[in-house]
């Protein structure tokens, strides 16, 4: 089966492309480029698609699906949905899930469910059996099983000890760390320390307590030759660390939310806990550390934290309530809305933050717009003004603090594994 | 609202406050254990001058109170507005005592029921009596006036207002028509 | 007088003009809590719900005593913890009260925002009786019903709220209520007590007990205990009162013209002596009193507010 689409804006910052082109796709793969083609027949469905863009298809490397353990929160099958409608084709799922992903079995059974999916789901192992910050996971047997990267996300890599550890033994695979970054010992608090949290008699947690981690991880990242990768950056000291860090050549990259570029923790005044997670809302200062940490590319990507809750979960009184939002269904809206509207980003910064550099980070191939290449590619529309509607998500659960936001810019339709969604649906193409 | 007529004066106001005073003194064969207590707001300053108007007679004074009764209406979920309370000062102890309750106008009796209520939680006196300058008819409830400065038939549509130095710059009642009834 | 809030979640934002009027309607029920009956009907065929999440049999027994004193129908519920973790959420119990068909819900809570949390899933009006280190309005309103019934006044008064203050739901009430009546409020504590940028909200920090004493006409004294993390805050009750401990000593050479109030209950020789909190310059007792009715009047001008 062929499909053309027509007009497309074709953007490729590391093949350097960015031009106007037409992409003929048969069954799956691309096999011709260009603003003529003719070898088409009656069956060959034809999209127009002008004034959007094209781009290699969206990761997300920070994504939590909760299958298995959590499924009335979200599954496999929900979480690809809500990736494809946010426009996504791949993501990289944490492993605080039950059990955790600390067994190849457990990798198996996700890339199991998952291969039939137009999204590609790849595991991230647990750098700790069941993420207890003991003994090391078997890193080897999850390499092979198809692990990407590892973590303890929900909690930092508990000790130096095992840190050293962890980076040792993932030297031998060119895999990263991904490091969730906050001192346990102040983890009894529910949002950033600061005037807010005095105002609202909220218990505070520290920026320190962030930054503390990141700079034992850098440290040990340098003493190791290891790579960390540092998730959800918020304080705008961990900016600076990375920054210098990066300057010195040590192996540290490092990944933002939407949320932690968009809102500070003024928006807590309601006590609403959608706009509760780990780490917490920060000030404007640390707002604009962010972004300019995106800007000057201190921060390499944006992933989403995608983190589903259910509604009773979250409808608890504030202290007792679970950290963490939806992030796949607002992504890139918020990218386009608050980074590439503001001109902070470009587009090709912005393919770079969510399409190229999480790849390089996890060593996954990089689509090309090339004959013969398999079609992995996102089409986006920068203009499209669209109301969010969580009632509309793909997602199992709601906790999204966007909801009723006006955003422009969104996703049209995404194309990989020979499958296309586009108007809501999935079709084999 | 529209003023129909003038139904006591100044003269007139004295007067009627100088003969309750002497019916006060004549009903209770003296002021021995008599209180006089008067209603807020303009119960309050008609309680005085009878208590004033009593010691001139009697060459002794009268105790004198001022109860606020707003803690026991019963109109409070009717009501638009929510009424102000005041203080209540009773500063000395009810019991077995002849209590003069004192207000400006007796209508539906209402207040005075609260007041009733008021004051048996106040202590326990020998007897209650009820002092009013003006009854203007309509009761709602089984209540007579022991004193009457002076009775005044009127219709619903109308009302009574009494005016005072204390508070309006001079005495007198008048009956005007009220604008909010006929709804 | 009608209050502009329908309930009462905290004194930040409460115009003075309401305080004022809670202050004011307070003095009433004062006199009827002198009377022989000490009973009003004034809330007949209200319900009203003590919702208690946490320990305070006190201000639990004060606002029971003023909603009985307004001759309210009153339940109580209390529950300990997150009510998930008993199985039933915190919404379905709310819900389940409401649909008793209650007016008025009294609430304390472990977590700030839950009284904030209530006024989106109920009808009834809330009144706050303590959310986490947040606030606790009506101890405010007594406090500062105490000072001006002792001081005939507040605003321009010099008031130093002393303890633990990055903990403490009274501090922040105390700060807000009083500085909207135009006094100036202060605190004085260990550093690592002190919440992060208060003075923004225009309060000066002492760590000199004694300065705290001599600039200041009230002294409003919380009660210091040893948390869970033993030793983090305070290394010892002892080094605490040897340091900020209220001493008749330290009044007597900084400022004998001093009123001191304190929230209760008091940890004799800790943050306080004997001597002081059995003293002259106290007036704890009557904040008790007070309280009650403060409490009333805030029923009374919610449960009655058309």
């Amino acid at each position: 089966m062929k499909i053309l689409l027509k007009n497309l804006n074709l953007l490729n910052p590391e093949q350097k492309i960015n031009h106007e082109s037409d992409l003929l796709i048969e069954d799956g793969k691309i096999i011709e480029l260009g603003s003529n083609i003719t070898s088409i027949d009656s069956q060959t469905k034809t999209f127009d698609f002008t004034g959007m863009y094209c781009v290699p298809g969206l990761v997300d490397m920070h994504v939590h699906l909760r299958e298995p353990g959590r499924e009335d929160e979200e599954t496999i099958e929900t979480g690809s949905n809500a990736a494809a409608g946010g426009g996504f084709t791949e993501i990289a799922c944490m492993p605080n899930t039950n059990p955790a992903i600390d067994s190849a079995e457990v990798v198996k059974l996700i890339k199991d469910k998952a291969k039939n999916h137009l999204v590609n789901v790849h595991p991230i192992g647990a750098v700790s059996v069941n993420r207890a910050g003991e003994g090391l996971s078997p890193i080897a047997e999850l390499v092979d099983a198809g692990a990407v990267a590892f973590s303890d996300d929900g909690v930092a890599v508990k000790t130096s000890a095992l840190l050293k550890s962890a980076m040792e033994y993932c030297l031998m695979f060119d895999k990263t760390i991904i490091d969730h970054c906050e001192e346990i010992c102040f983890s009894d608090g529910a949002m950033n320390e600061g005037f807010i949290s005095t105002l609202l008699g909220l218990p505070p947690l520290p920026s320190v307590s962030e930054d503390l981690i990141v700079a034992r991880d850098i440290l040990m990242a340098e003493y190791t030759g290891g790579k960390i990768h540092i998730a959800h950056i918020s304080s705008k000291k961990s900016v600076e660390l990375v920054r210098n860090a990066k300057g010195k050549g040590i192996k540290v990259t490092a990944e933002a939310t939407p949320h932690h570029f968009t809102l500070t923790d003024d928006v807590l005044k309601n006590y609403d806990t959608n706009f509760k997670m780990s780490p917490p809302l920060r000030t404007e200062e640390d707002v604009q550390a962010i972004i300019s940490g995106l800007k000057d590319g201190t921060i390499d990507c944006i992933a989403s934290d995608h983190a589903p809750h259910s509604v009773e979960e979250k409808e608890m009184e504030f202290i007792y309530a679970p950290n963490g939002i939806l992030g796949l269904e607002t992504e890139l809206a918020l990218c386009l809305n608050e980074l590439v509207s503001k001109n902070h980003l470009t587009l090709d910064d912005l393919v770079l933050k969510l399409s190229i550099n999480p790849r390089k980070i996890l060593n996954l191939p990089i689509p090309k717009f090339e004959t013969n290449e398999l079609a992995n590619l996102t089409i986006f529309d920068p203009e499209k003004i669209w109301t969010v509607d969580v009632s509309k998500f793909k997602s199992k659960s709601k906790n999204s603090p966007f909801d009723k936001r006006l955003l422009k810019g969104a996703s049209v339709a995404v194309i990989n594994n020979s499958k296309m969604f586009f108007e809501n649906k999935f079709t084999d193409i | 609202m529209t003023i129909k007529a003038k139904i006591i004066d100044e003269i007139g106001f004295g007067r009627t406050i100088t003969r309750l005073a002497h019916e006060i003194v004549e009903k209770n064969k003296g002021i021995q254990d008599v209180v006089i207590i008067g209603m807020r707001t303009r119960g309050e300053f008609i309680a005085k001058r009878i208590q004033e108007k009593i010691t001139s007679i009697e060459s002794v004074s009268p105790e004198l109170g001022i109860l606020d009764v707003t803690l026991y209406r019963d109109d409070f979920r009717t009501r638009l507005k929510q009424p102000e309370v005041s203080v209540t000062n009773i500063s000395i102890d009810i019991t077995k005592k002849h209590i003069v309750l004192v207000d400006d106008v007796l209508y539906t009796g209402r207040t005075v029921r609260a007041a009733l209520d008021a004051l048996m939680d106040l202590g326990r006196p020998n007897s209650i009596q009820l002092c009013v300058l003006v009854d203007r008819g309509h009761r709602e409830m089984p209540i007579i006036a022991d004193f009457v400065g002076k009775s005044i038939p009127t219709s619903i549509n109308e009302e009574v207002k009494v005016r005072l130095k204390e508070i309006d710059e001079e005495d007198g009642v008048y009956l005007v028509e009220s604008p909010k009834k006929g709804l | 007088m009608s209050l502009t809030i329908k309930h009462l979640i905290g004194l930040h934002g409460v115009p003075s003009d309401d305080i004022q009027t809670i202050l004011d309607t307070a003095k009433t029920f004062r006199e009827v809590l002198e009377r022989p009956i000490k009973k009003v009907p004034t809330l007949q065929g209200k319900t009203i719900v003590n919702l208690f999440y946490e320990d305070s049999t006190r201000t639990r027994i004060s606002f029971e005593l003023a909603e009985k004193r307004l001759s309210a129908d009153t339940i109580n519920f209390s529950k300990s913890g997150s009510s998930t973790k008993k199985g039933e959420t915190f919404k379905d119990t709310i819900r389940n009260i409401e649909a008793m068909k209650v007016d008025m819900i009294v609430v304390r809570h472990e977590s700030a925002g839950v009284p904030q949390f209530l006024t989106r899933i109920s009808k009834a009006s809330i009144i706050n009786a303590g959310d986490g280190r947040h606030e606790h309005p009506t101890q405010a309103l007594l406090d500062m019903y105490s000072i001006r019934e002792r001081l005939g006044k507040l605003k321009g008064l010099k008031i130093c709220v002393i303890g633990d203050i990055a903990h403490s739901r009274v501090a922040l009430s105390n700060i807000f209520g009083l500085q909207t009546m135009g006094a100036q409020v202060s605190v004085c504590g260990p550093l690592t007590m002190i919440p992060q940028n208060i003075e923004s909200l225009g309060v000066k920090i002492y760590t000199d007990i004694s300065k705290a004493i001599s600039e200041n006409d009230v002294l409003n004294v919380l009660r210091i205990q040893l948390e869970r993390k033993a030793g983090t805050s305070i290394p010892t009750l002892r080094e605490y009162h040897n340091y900020f401990g209220i001493t008749a000593e330290r009044i007597e050479k900084n400022n004998k013209d001093i009123l001191i109030l304190h929230p209760g209950p008091i940890n004799r020789g800790v943050e306080i002596t004997s001597e002081v909190a059995d003293g002259p310059y106290q007036i704890i007792l009557d904040q008790v009193t007070n309280g009650v009715a403060i409490r009333m009047s805030v029923l009374y001008l919610l449960g009655t507010r058309q």
